[in-house]
């Protein structure tokens, strides 16, 4: 048994007065896969921003293991129209991930560097690099993101609806990269997603929500469940 | 031509009004990219507002005028961009409030005080006669520290512009990068001021960054091309205005936009042909 890097005790959030996750009770232990999954508006979102500090729980309390800190943790923000049209090259928006580094540094190290190109080329957009990243398709934009957030990794990867944009092929390379940097780097990773089905596939642990916790466990345990049966045969929920 | 420039500089005052005239452009084209990208040029124009304000105080009471207008326009930029960052007031709008009421303080103070003179004119529609040789040195001082200060913090100012979320997320401490932002933007309003007055400033803030993001399209191009435009344009601006006896606030607008269509058309021309 690993010990936790994050473990939320009973934890509750709302906007406005509205609570939109009730009593979520879950951990997240070194080298875990684990899947948060939900349909569209279960909590999820909210639930990631939590784990990073970007919004506070009204009720409960996410710990964080002594070793951890926000930089170990690396972030796939689930797509907003902000950048629309702003001018960034793709090789400016991966740059951002070499950010979480202690102290001050203010320029880029021959490292940083080489980490910003390593992450351009496993995801396959080191071509893009002097593109303008509003320019690019949804698709194309996805994978610069991600490559963003492998470019900061360091022991914990949170990504927020991996697979939107993405077409199969795509996905299916990253799927893999994420099992490789989990199996081979012993990369904790927490993946988000509304597509339960394919999601539990890749993962050892799930958490199901839908504004309450409905499940957390195994992938196995989950696949045998009621509620994980319900979920995965009934196809695209 | 070269003669006209020699004519220039030998008078001291003009020597000095090019040079911080060139720095508070340089400063207020770099912050501009950011402003303007963050939805935030609304402040730089409540700031010269408020500008105006405390300079009239300031007149009235006789004290120098950097000296209370700094302080107070700092104070203005943290509150504004609290202001904007928070949803639930409708931030543009007490933009406008609060500048508006530091405007109408300025010119209560005015007309019980000195009236309608000359500096007030200065303030309202800039002037490079009004520097002194006190207000060069600390604009000299003050601009050259905007520019170190951005150019050390580059990266990280272009993560809070670009995602914020992610730059918080990675453990940047945007609260603090936004609090530098609106210091840095608030001294650059005030210094400026003096030149292009207040109701001119903002546009050496938006025009510089809004004519380069016509042509170029990464954030470090933007910037530097905004820098070289802003610095251009005030030259230009400034010789034109002592060969012609035109105010020099508006002479450099006047051709920051000339600029701009020239860009814009560029942009639409390199459209044409990519089709
Ligand atoms: N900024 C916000 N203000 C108010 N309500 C919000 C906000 N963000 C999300 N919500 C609400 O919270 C609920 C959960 O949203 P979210 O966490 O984004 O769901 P998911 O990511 O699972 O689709 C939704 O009902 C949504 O309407
Ligand atoms: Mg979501």
């Amino acid at each position: 048994m690993s010990t936790p890097l994050i473990k939320c005790k009973n934890v509750s959030f709302e906007y406005d007065g509205n609570v939109v996750l009730e009593n979520i009770n879950f951990e997240i232990c070194e080298g875990d896969y684990l899947c948060i999954a939900g349909s569209n508006g279960s909590g999820k979102s909210t639930l990631i921003k939590g784990l990073l500090k970007l919004k506070k729980p009204f009720k409960g309390e996410i710990a964080f293991s002594d070793g951890l800190s926000l930089r170990d943790i690396s972030y796939l923000a689930q797509k907003t129209d902000a950048q629309k049209d702003f001018p960034a090259s793709v090789w400016e928006a991966v740059s951002c991930g070499a950010l979480n580094k202690k102290g001050f540094n203010f320029f880029f190290s021959k490292t940083d560097k080489q980490n910003i190109e390593n992450a351009l080329k496993r995801l396959d957009v080191f071509d893009l690099k002097s593109k303008c990243f509003r320019e690019l398709s949804g698709g194309q934009q996805q994978r610069v993101l991600i490559a963003r957030a492998i470019c900061s990794l360091k022991k914990l990867l949170i990504l927020d609806e991996l697979s939107s944009g993405l077409d199969p092929n795509a996905l299916n390379n990253s799927y893999s990269l994420l099992k490789k940097l989990n199996k081979e780097n012993g990369i904790t990773i927490v993946a988000v997603s509304h597509d339960v089905k394919n999601c539990a596939k890749a993962a050892d642990k799930i958490l199901h929500l839908a504004n309450k916790q409905l499940f957390f466990g195994n992938a196995q345990e989950y696949l045998k469940s009621d509620i994980g049966k319900s979920w995965t045969e009934n196809a695209n929920v | 031509m070269f003669e006209t420039f020699q004519e220039m500089f030998s008078y001291a005052f003009l020597t000095r009004a090019v040079i911080v005239g060139v720095l508070v452009s340089l400063c207020s084209s770099l912050l501009g990219v950011v402003l303007v990208l963050k939805r935030y040029s609304m402040i730089g124009d409540g700031l010269s507002h408020v500008g105006f304000g405390s300079l009239a105080v300031a007149a009235a009471l006789n004290i120098a005028p950097l000296t209370v207008s700094v302080p107070v326009v700092v104070f203005a930029a943290f509150l504004l961009l609290r202001v904007s960052e928070n949803s639930k007031i409708k931030g543009d709008a007490f933009v406008a409030l609060i500048s508006t009421s530091a405007m109408a303080a300025g010119v209560l103070v005015i007309s019980i005080t000195t009236g309608m003179n000359t500096d007030v004119c200065n303030y309202m529609f800039g002037s490079i006669l009004a520097m002194t040789k006190a207000d060069v040195y600390l604009s000299v001082t003050l601009s050259i520290c905007v520019l170190v200060l951005f150019v050390l913090f580059y990266n990280k100012i272009f993560a809070v512009t670009f995602d914020e979320t992610f730059a918080k997320a990675s453990g940047v401490k945007t609260g603090a990068l936004n609090a530098l932002i609106a210091a840095l933007t608030a001294i650059t309003v005030v210094l400026g001021m003096r030149m292009m007055g207040a109701l001119l400033i903002s546009s050496l803030i938006i025009f510089p960054s809004l004519t380069s993001m016509r042509v170029f399209k990464s954030f470090k191009s933007v910037v530097i091309s905004s820098a070289l435009i802003s610095a251009i344009c005030f030259f230009i601006g400034v010789t034109g205005s002592f060969l012609y006896s035109t105010p020099t606030g508006a002479s450099i607008v006047a051709v920051n936009a000339a600029v701009f269509c020239i860009f814009a058309s560029i942009s639409v021309i390199k459209r044409r042909f990519a089709l």
